[in-house]
């Protein structure tokens, strides 16, 4: 066989391997996905969603209390890491080629990086032992210390590709730094750091470790910030890890829930994605 | 774009103002945790006394005897449970006095796997406890042979299952083994959480259950009652008296009748090995935690409460969940003592 | 009097402070979380100094504590997922931005991208039911030669590194190629064509591509092991909970995040707690250095290409952002 027919054949080869990487990749996301569908939707009742959990040996209940827990631990998140998140992301684009604007980059990927359980242990030191209690706010700073960094990130690179006429001109009419950044970049921005805000959810909504020590559990419906929180990741381990059939069944009902919850806010993220692209390429 | 930001604030703004709305202000929340051994039935306490105040919610999570003594220590929970008796630093440690309130009396059982044996296999403590230690490795061993003629044992590896997690299970099991094998007791110790020398570390009774009875050939300890809901083959164990003896209900009992005539004032007695005949032996009293003298006198009358239902009427939930209700006497002691809690 | 231009530059001072005070939040928060971890395990330190990272024994009755046994077990696991997670990763990178028809691209991307949208409980929850079962089955179906050898030994449980390592590689992918994937779009399209224009085959172009994004490339796989390091739950529901060193797939071990979440609320004594977040403290260390070179090599390749492809200030050219990380 000459040289090139050996080369084409190769190409093709490696061409062919790509893609049966991708089909190897998405073979367990159908599995898992198709697992948790299968063992789930059975259990998914209308008593599924609202009422509490029952004790051992009686059947039925639901898991109401974790669904609810888990939206209220995502918006103290939110609350915490949102509005740090993005004005330190301006920080970022508009101040970032200093040396402080590498170490604040640097220290936010890092940040990024930490393990989960790393950053329970930290809320634990700083909202729970002091107090002396469990806490939903202790579960929602923890949740909130990961967000920061995606969301900082996100809105430092999406106020950098904003044209920089758009600041200029905005300079040159008499604004102030800030009227610029805030009124005139950020609008522009806006789709990409919202993308930003939804990635960041579906990365924490799905968390168990950090909440073990922090927001804890808890068999009855809460909404106060100083009392343990149940919250469906914790809620899910708990029955899964348990020995009784009921449990197991609400266990998957549980992750079938979790998993669609992800999954509407990365499809979210990606329309949003889509329709800045679109904005943007007209 | 004006949209999504309002439903972000929106949905932000709701989740903030839901306190003010659900009006929960009313409630009062008690938290606790500790053993997983006594989950069961506390969790069917807890609820039934929820039915009849439905503004007390006693929130209990079972994170192990050695969590709820942490937790306990560390005051982030008004009371902890335990089937591990605080050891003197525990309570040294601890911010002030607690006392132990015995509940119910359980049995752990050895629980096992082991393909083509479905006759109940008799255990000596000896045996028990070198298999643990990883002395004896397969079923078909000699040692366990001799007690079990007839049965078909495989040649199969043992694999331990134990707790990786911080457990009065655990504590109750090698409180045992330590008192018949003084191999044990210098090789493994007695304590809530100890170094294994062999085997695989599952979270919870929950988690040695399901790793028993998802792998083959291996051995643990459980409740009785995680046993019988698994529907897991469990063994008869030898007392001091020679008998192999099953847990049961009369079995357990008869362990604590030792006790009751020499209760210490503070409830803290092992009642593994107990002698008598018919005696299960790895048998346990399990404990609710309390400070003597809390801040929190709110929350201490209704857990006084609570306690005084539970040592009385609660009992009746004890056998339909494989506990057995304590003796008399000593339920009286109990109420007694209840009086030294300040509230 | 002030002027218009003194007041705006007090204005835009007072913006860069404004912001300025939210960034070094960022930077508090991550020195706060080291200060923290240092400061409670003082107590483990002071007694076992430098014997902790290498002590084996791990007894909370006798208050020895040696995280060797679960610093290997972090490293090992993450080792193996990462072989068997790169070369697929790279893979759907390769294929994502350089072979892919276009109308397909993004449907493939966002699916590769909801594997990184499965909580961890899920995978670990599907490792126990589904998984572990299967790689029994293959420890039970090893021939007795195989099972001599060191790597093979072990009781035929399932739960084990082999599990762990499975489930880490499929969790680390998604990481892996998004990343390898930003880093091949960052590499200029002249290589290709420079490439194409001598003649290459397709693959010889991506070699081109690949070759000048090699540090980013090792970055991004660098990340994927960093991903892997702190894995906690679907870890500790698969791997054993044995803290044992062994080279061995089969035998169950323990990871640094596994021994945390599974004992810290019950840490008895404050020796034990101490020892445990000094284990945390150790996990962060690692996950700073892994990171910060990982980041280092991405930075390295963006950079040049920034550099030598730098748009003078004002133009109109905008191009399409990048996909969500």
């Amino acid at each position: 066989m000459n040289l090139t027919r050996r080369r084409k054949l190769l190409s093709g080869l490696v061409v062919f391997l790509c893609a049966a990487a991708v089909a190897a990749a998405l073979v367990p996301l159908f599995f898992v996905f198709a697992y948790v569908l299968q063992r789930g939707f059975s259990s998914l009742n209308w008593d599924f969603f609202t009422k509490m959990p029952k004790p051992v040996g009686e059947s039925g209940g639901g898991m109401a209390n974790a669904m609810l827990g888990t939206v209220y631990l995502i918006g103290i998140a939110s609350a915490v890491a949102i509005p740090v998140g993005i004005i330190a992301g301006v920080y970022l684009s508009e101040y970032g080629t200093k040396p402080f604007g590498t170490l604040v980059r640097f220290t936010a990927d890092v940040l990024n990086g930490v393990p989960s359980i790393v950053i329970g242990i930290f809320a634990y030191g700083l909202a729970v032992l002091p107090v002396k209690h469990f806490s939903a706010l202790a579960g929602g700073l923890a949740l909130g210390f990961m967000m920061i960094p995606i969301i900082t990130r996100t809105t430092e690179e999406l106020l950098n590709l904003v044209p920089g006429s758009l600041r200029e001109g905005s300079l040159a009419l008499g604004a102030t730094r800030a009227r610029a950044a805030f009124s005139v970049m950020m609008p522009a921005a806006l789709p990409g750091i919202i993308t930003g805000i939804l990635v960041a959810l579906a990365r924490i909504a799905g968390e168990t470790a950090p909440l073990l020590f922090t927001a804890f559990n808890n068999r009855f419906m809460s909404t106060r910030l100083d009392q343990p929180i149940s919250s469906l990741p914790v809620q899910v381990f708990t029955y899964a890890v348990s020995p009784y059939d009921d449990w197991h069944r609400q266990a998957w009902a549980g992750a079938l829930v979790l998993v669609a919850f992800i999954f509407i806010f990365s499809v979210m993220a990606r329309v949003v994605t889509r329709r800045l692209e679109r904005m943007h390429r007209t | 774009m004006k949209a999504t930001r309002f439903l972000l604030a929106a949905a932000l703004g709701a989740a903030l103002a839901l306190p003010a709305a659900t009006g929960l202000g009313q409630t009062v929340q008690i938290n606790g945790a500790g053993a997983t051994f006594p989950y069961p039935i506390y969790s069917k306490w807890f609820s039934e006394y929820n039915k009849m105040h439905p503004d007390v919610e006693i929130n209990y999570q079972s994170i192990g005897s050695g969590g709820g003594i942490r937790q306990l220590s560390n005051q982030t929970v008004f009371f902890g449970a335990t089937d591990g008796p605080m050891t003197s630093e525990q309570q040294f440690a601890a911010p002030g006095a607690i006392l132990h309130l015995p509940t119910v009396l359980g049995a752990v059982v050895p629980i096992y796997n082991i393909p083509g044996v479905d006759t109940q296999l008799k255990f000596s403590g000896k045996v028990l406890a070198e298999i643990i230690m990883g002395k004896i490795t397969k079923w078909n061993d000699a040692r366990i042979a001799a007690l079990n003629p007839g049965a078909k044992l495989p040649a199969t590896d043992i694999t331990v299952a134990h707790r990786s997690d911080g457990s009065g299970t655990t504590y109750i099991l090698v409180d045992f083994l330590s008192k018949v094998s003084p191999d044990f007791k210098s090789t493994v110790g007695v304590a809530t959480s100890v170094n294994w020398p062999v085997g695989v570390g599952g979270k919870g009774n929950e988690g040695v259950a399901g790793l028993v009875k998802q792998t083959p050939g291996s051995i643990g300890y459980v409740e009785l009652i995680y046993a019988r809901q698994n529907k897991i083959d469990y063994g008869a164990v030898q007392n001091m008296n020679g008998e192999f003896v099953s847990a049961t209900l009369d079995s357990v009992t008869a362990a604590a009748a030792a006790a009751t005539k020499a209760m210490p004032k503070d409830f803290r007695v092992s009642i593994t090995n107990a002698p008598g005949a018919g005696v299960y032996p790895i048998s346990s009293f399990t404990w609710l935690l309390f400070y003597e003298s809390p801040s929190d006198k709110k929350r201490s009358r209704i857990m006084m409460d609570f306690m005084k239902w539970a040592l009385t009427d609660g009992q009746k939930f004890a056998a339909e969940l494989g506990y057995a209700p304590l003796p008399q006497d000593i339920a009286v002691l109990a109420m007694a003592a209840l009086k030294r809690i300040s509230i | 009097m002030k002027t218009p231009s003194s007041r705006r530059s007090a204005d835009d001072r007072g913006f860069r402070l404004g912001t300025g005070f939210f960034a070094l939040l960022v930077v508090l928060l991550v020195t706060g979380i080291f200060w923290e971890l240092f400061r409670n395990s003082h107590l483990s330190i002071a007694k076992f100094g430098f014997r902790f990272w290498t002590g084996k024994v791990w007894d909370p009755v006798s208050g020895e504590f040696g995280a060797l046994p679960f610093i290997w077990g972090t490293l090992y696991s993450s080792l193996l997922a990462m072989l068997i997670s790169t070369p697929i990763a790279l893979g759907i990178a390769i294929f994502l931005s350089e072979l892919s028809p276009k109308v397909l691209r993004t449907p493939l991307a966002f699916l590769t991208e909801l594997l990184a949208a499965i909580p961890s409980i899920v995978y670990g929850l599907w490792g126990v039911f589904v998984l572990v079962p299967i790689v029994r089955q293959l420890q039970v179906h090893t021939p007795e030669w195989m099972r001599k050898i060191p790597l093979f030994a072990g009781p035929p449980l399932g739960v084990g590194m082999l599990s762990a390592a499975l489930i880490l590689s499929v969790m680390v992918i998604p990481f892996t190629s998004s990343v390898a994937r930003e880093v091949l779009r960052a590499v200029p399209y002249t290589q290709r064509e420079a490439a194409y224009a001598l003649g290459a085959t397709r693959w010889e172009a991506i070699q081109a591509a690949l070759r000048f994004g090699r540090t980013g490339i090792l970055g991004a796989v660098i990340l994927g092991f960093g991903r892997a390091v702190g894995e906690t739950m679907a870890v500790t529901m698969v791997i054993g909970n044995n803290p044992q060193v062994t080279a061995s797939l089969f035998k169950p071990q323990h990871t640094m995040a596994a021994v945390i979440a599974n004992e810290f609320t019950e840490a008895a004594d404050d020796l034990y707690l101490s020892a445990l977040i000094e284990i945390g403290l150790v996990l962060f260390i690692i996950t700073l250095v892994i990171n910060a070179l990982s980041r280092l090599l991405i930075w390295s390749v963006t950079r040049e290409v920034k550099v030598k492809t730098s748009r003078p200030v004002g133009t109109m050219a905008f191009k399409a952002p990048k996909a969500a990380a």
